[in-house]
């Protein structure tokens, strides 16, 4: 019985937070939020640099050749930090789905680029505002051309490239696309969290080519995210443990009516329910990621209980965070708003909390749990 | 990260294993009764734990000398959980042996370790522990049981209430308090009685539930022989907190219904014409309930990840009630509701009388053991080190503490 990371993994950890405490990502996450920079271009450049863009892919293609394990503790000290990077666009998404579903030209082209940095990737998926699903997708991709807008797109500034997913006769499908190509056009679109930028990308006649089965592209990008709901979920716990550390170093500090606040149970069972939400979520997280590992027949169960769990803790822990800080949480000088806002990117990018109880309850559907 | 067993830990569980096959059946998923009023249950579970005494298996972490084998966390986690897959009577010894017998195994003489802990791991006796008082819940160091000291006997009035199974106890742990001249914390000597000592009265509680698994426990002029005293005399509070440590290790998962239960009745149940499970209220909670339930089973396995490596468990275990209590009144509440009006009525179904029970046990639940609250506390303080709330209580005589009309 070993539900636990290996030595090897925690001293990766205990590194990637040493880096990332040394080049202050929450004051690089600051800046970008204050400025009109979308994303912390430096701090992504020694990122690629430690090699963690290559944690996944094989050492044929110039990575490192790890695990989803590696992988794991990297995202949930990221989001202790608010990393202003697209690591989770780059990382989780693209580069996984290269790695999954490219064939051995795509592969050889972009796995080397990835480790080098050279090439960035995101996944541009919704086109309205509501969510995308097979039925609703319009963009076109009909003679590998794209046609279309997609919206929300996470880190599509700094990206080089982009999977989307698309429509033609034969169904859904993936489609790559370089996005310096002729008949791209990229717009910022303001969002509530702006140290990770949000793009609309408009497709005029665009080539892309064909990743995955020409109409099993849905079933692709749902795998797809089930995997990456894990990394996503390590993500939320690192910044919901960051949250609650916040609150409880406050509630030490804080004084009223002459006595800490952290005295006072009303704080005390506020901050001992994020303590129960973050560890149910962590405990969760262990399970999918040994099920990521294993590619187990659990994980799409797995994966959204850990995103489930994970989207509520850091969801309590972010508001809550604000709410013992009082006047000073709702201020822009404290750092509580951060952990809010990207509890909200990181709950909305992949799909919604309800939508994430849903898919887990079809999973148990599935696998008819008694 | 995987799920086997070491080589060490495998040969063990196979030892459990083979062990229980011989000697008993596996559970064929009916929920039996288990109430010890019953005298044939009451024996049935002493022979099993006999059984299970004579070959071992009662208490396998203590020493060879009072009746164990010298077992590790790890071997007494794999017993339990092999134990668990087979229909046998458990629950009658928890106190004695989970919160009795460490108090004994620490603070009694060589002698009386060797005529009570063999026997009370043998199942022979049982064990009982007086702590709670009308006026001394959450705040269990506010007892006023009264002991005097006369010679070479304790003589003790007064009352004790939640006391499980006094009723078929032999012997019970009691604190009371020698001296409410001195601060609270300080007057308090324990001891341990003969339950059939005269003066000894117990009434049982009907609960919310309609059953009695806890009883008031009357003293008038109770004696009890100064050698029966654990501890020095005012440290009562001291011995105390060993078994109340004791006491949250053991009380755990609140069992009943649970989100499979709810799951497949609501896949079963009509609502407006369709299957409840379409119910998009439904399906949430469920959802939310299966991440409660298998972050309380992954948290488990993390504990037990650290027992199997030979460190210690981070505090983690410590969630465990206050999740498992709130969503077994959850459960209860959805599956009663289900039935929309006819919720009200009682019947044979088996899975309506669980959500029956689950919503009547449930405050019960939220109670014993560590209330919601004051293990929200513990959490506060033990866990993210939040500071104590300024006390009223301190630096006091016991007697000058307000105490209300209570």
């Amino acid at each position: 019985m070993n539900l636990d990371f290996s030595d090897d993994q925690k001293f990766l950890q205990e590194e990637a937070k040493k880096f990332l405490e040394k080049e202050k990502a929450l004051s690089r996450n600051r800046s970008v939020l204050e400025t009109e920079s979308h994303a912390d271009q430096e701090l992504w450049n020694k990122i690629v640099d430690l090699g963690w863009t290559g944690i996944r892919i094989p050492e044929e293609y110039g990575g490192l050749g790890l695990g989803h394990l590696e992988l794991c503790v990297i995202a949930e000290e990221l989001g202790r930090y608010l990393a202003p990077v697209p690591f989770s666009s780059s990382v989780y998404l693209f580069t996984e789905a290269i790695i999954n579903y490219g064939n051995e030209e795509i592969k050889k082209d972009l796995l080397p680029k990835l480790v080098t940095g050279e090439v960035i990737g995101t996944l541009a998926v919704t086109e309205e505002l509501y969510a995308p699903s097979k039925s609703n997708i319009k963009v076109s991709s009909k003679n590998n051309t794209l046609n279309g807008k997609k919206i929300a797109v996470p880190d599509a500034e700094i990206a080089t490239h982009s999977l989307v997913v698309s429509k033609s006769d034969k169904g859904v499908s993936l489609q790559l696309v370089d996005l310096s190509s002729p008949g791209v056009t990229i717009k910022h679109q303001e969002n509530i969290d702006e140290s990770r930028g949000h793009f609309s990308i408009e497709f005029d006649g665009v080539k892309s080519d064909l990743v995955g089965d020409e109409n099993s592209g849905w079933e692709l990008y749902e795998t797809l995210i089930n995997q990456a709901a894990v990394l996503f979920s390590y993500e939320q716990i690192g910044g919901s443990q960051a949250a609650l550390d916040m609150a409880i170093n406050y509630a030490k500090e804080r004084y009223a009516f002459g006595r800490p606040i952290g005295s006072y149970q009303a704080i005390k069972h506020k901050l001992a329910d994020m303590y129960v939400a973050l560890t149910l979520a962590k405990s969760n997280c262990y399970y999918a990621a040994w099920a990521l590992s294993t590619d187990s027949a659990d994980l799409p169960s797995a994966s959204a209980t850990a995103r489930v769990s994970a989207t509520k803790a850091y969801q309590l822990c972010s508001q809550e965070n604000i709410q013992t800080h009082g006047g000073n949480g709702f201020t822009w000088e404290y750092d509580c708003h951060m952990y809010y806002r990207r509890s909200k990117l990181l709950s909305l990018n992949i799909g919604s909390l309800s939508n994430w109880r849903e898919k887990l309850v079809i999973s148990l559907e599935q696998s008819n749990i008694n | 990260m995987d799920f086997n067993d070491t080589p060490q830990e495998a040969k063990f569980r196979k030892k459990c294993r083979d062990w229980l096959e011989k000697n008993a059946s596996y559970k064929d998923g009916s929920s039996k009764s288990e109430d010890f009023a019953n005298k044939d249950k009451l024996n049935d579970a002493k022979a099993w734990q006999k059984k299970k005494y004579d070959a071992g298996w009662a208490m396998l972490h203590w020493p060879k000398e009072y009746g164990g084998i010298g077992a590790s966390s790890m071997e007494r986690i794999i017993w339990a959980n092999e134990e668990a897959k087979f229909d046998v009577p458990k629950g009658i010894f928890e106190i004695g042996l989970g919160m009795c017998g460490p108090v004994m195994m620490e603070y009694a003489s060589e002698e009386q370790k060797e005529r009570y802990l063999p026997s009370m791991a043998e199942g022979k006796e049982i064990w009982c522990q007086l702590f709670s008082e009308p006026s001394a819940g959450s705040d269990v160091a506010g007892l006023r049981s009264k002991a005097v000291q006369n010679g070479d006997k304790w003589i003790i009035n007064g009352q004790k209430v939640w006391t499980s199974g006094a009723h078929f106890s032999d012997y019970g742990i009691l604190v009371v308090r020698h001296d409410p001249n001195l601060e609270k914390h300080k007057g308090m000597t324990f001891f341990f009685v003969d339950m059939k000592s005269p003066g000894i009265e117990v009434k049982p509680i009907k609960q919310i539930t309609g059953g009695s698994s806890f009883n008031e426990v009357y003293f008038t002029d109770v004696e009890i022989p100064d050698s029966q005293r654990l501890g020095e005399i005012g440290d009562g509070w001291k011995v105390a907190i060993t078994t109340l440590m004791n006491e949250r290790l053991a009380v755990g998962d609140a069992g009943g219904a649970d989100v499979e239960d709810a799951f497949r009745w609501a896949k079963n149940q009509d609502n407006l014409g369709e299957p409840l499970l379409n119910n998009k209220a439904a399906r949430e909670s469920i959802a939310d309930w299966y991440c409660e339930k298998s972050g309380l089973k992954n948290t488990k396995l993390r504990t037990m990840s650290a027992l199997s490596r030979g460190d210690t468990p981070g505090p983690e275990a410590s969630i465990t009630k206050i999740v498992s209590a709130g969503k077994l009144q959850n459960i209860g509440n959805f599956g009663i509701d289900s039935l929309d009006m006819a919720g009200m009525l009682k019947t044979d179904d088996a899975d309506i009388k669980s959500f029956q029970n689950a919503w009547l046990g449930a405050p019960g639940m939220r109670i014993a053991g560590g209330t919601d609250e004051i293990l929200r506390n513990i959490i506060a303080e033990r866990v993210l080190g939040l500071p104590q709330d300024p006390r009223a209580d301190k630096g006091v005589a016991f007697k000058d503490i307000p105490s209300g009309n209570s």
